[in-house]
């Protein structure tokens, strides 16, 4: 892996971590539930994407299996939480 | 460690910016999640992220990896269209919650 391509991916790496940590503070900080949902939906998907920038990092193909899995387990959560606040039930 | 394979300077050169250009939209995509005043306008700035950003960042791997040869790049495929296609879906449920929580609690004012 050329210098550039190894320089450019820790970039991301830092550049998606500052991105985890402004979710992590509107998931805590957050004022309503709303404000929480949304911020975890954030955090997921920024999570996938560092998952995506390791994978090509370290050339694994475990990374990008777990950043799949965490692309449909996250909507499916997501989709319960906003069903919750929705209508006070997930399944009715 | 799996150590990475080798690829030509013009490929190296296109994944970095794009892996780079990814990143960066996602952060300005957080930055607006902390720094917008209500939640309707907070409710557009992940998007940005979730669009954009994952766009560039799977493109890079999908050509970096195209390129090395060494993996089939259907987890990439997979990954857009997974994210492309829930994230509108998630976002009409989250804000019909919160509409409907607006006029349950205060009334149709919808700051904070």
């Amino acid at each position: 892996m050329s210098m550039l391509l190894a320089s450019s991916v820790i970039v991301a790496k830092i550049l998606l971590g500052i991105a985890m940590a402004c979710s992590t503070y509107r998931l805590v900080c957050g004022p309503r539930a709303q404000d929480r949902v949304l911020a975890f939906d954030s955090l997921y998907v920024n999570a996938m994407l560092l998952l995506l920038t390791f994978g090509i990092g370290s050339g694994s193909t475990l990374y990008f299996e777990a950043a799949m899995i965490i692309a449909l387990l996250g909507f499916v959560s997501t989709v319960a939480l906003a069903k919750f606040l929705l209508r006070g039930e997930v399944i009715e | 460690m799996i150590h990475s394979p080798e690829v030509s300077t013009l490929v190296s050169v296109l994944t970095a910016t794009l892996l780079l250009i990814g990143a960066a939209t996602t952060l300005v995509g957080a930055l607006g999640l902390v720094r917008l005043q209500s939640f309707y306008q907070r409710a557009h700035a992940p998007t940005l992220g979730t669009t954009l950003g994952a766009a560039c960042v799977a493109l890079a791997s999908m050509m970096y990896f195209s390129a090395a040869g060494t993996r089939p790049i259907l987890h990439e495929v997979l990954i857009l269209i997974f994210v492309t296609a829930t994230t509108p879906i998630t976002l009409i449920i989250l804000v019909r919650a919160s509409r409907l929580r607006d006029e349950a609690s205060e009334g149709p004012s919808g700051n904070q």
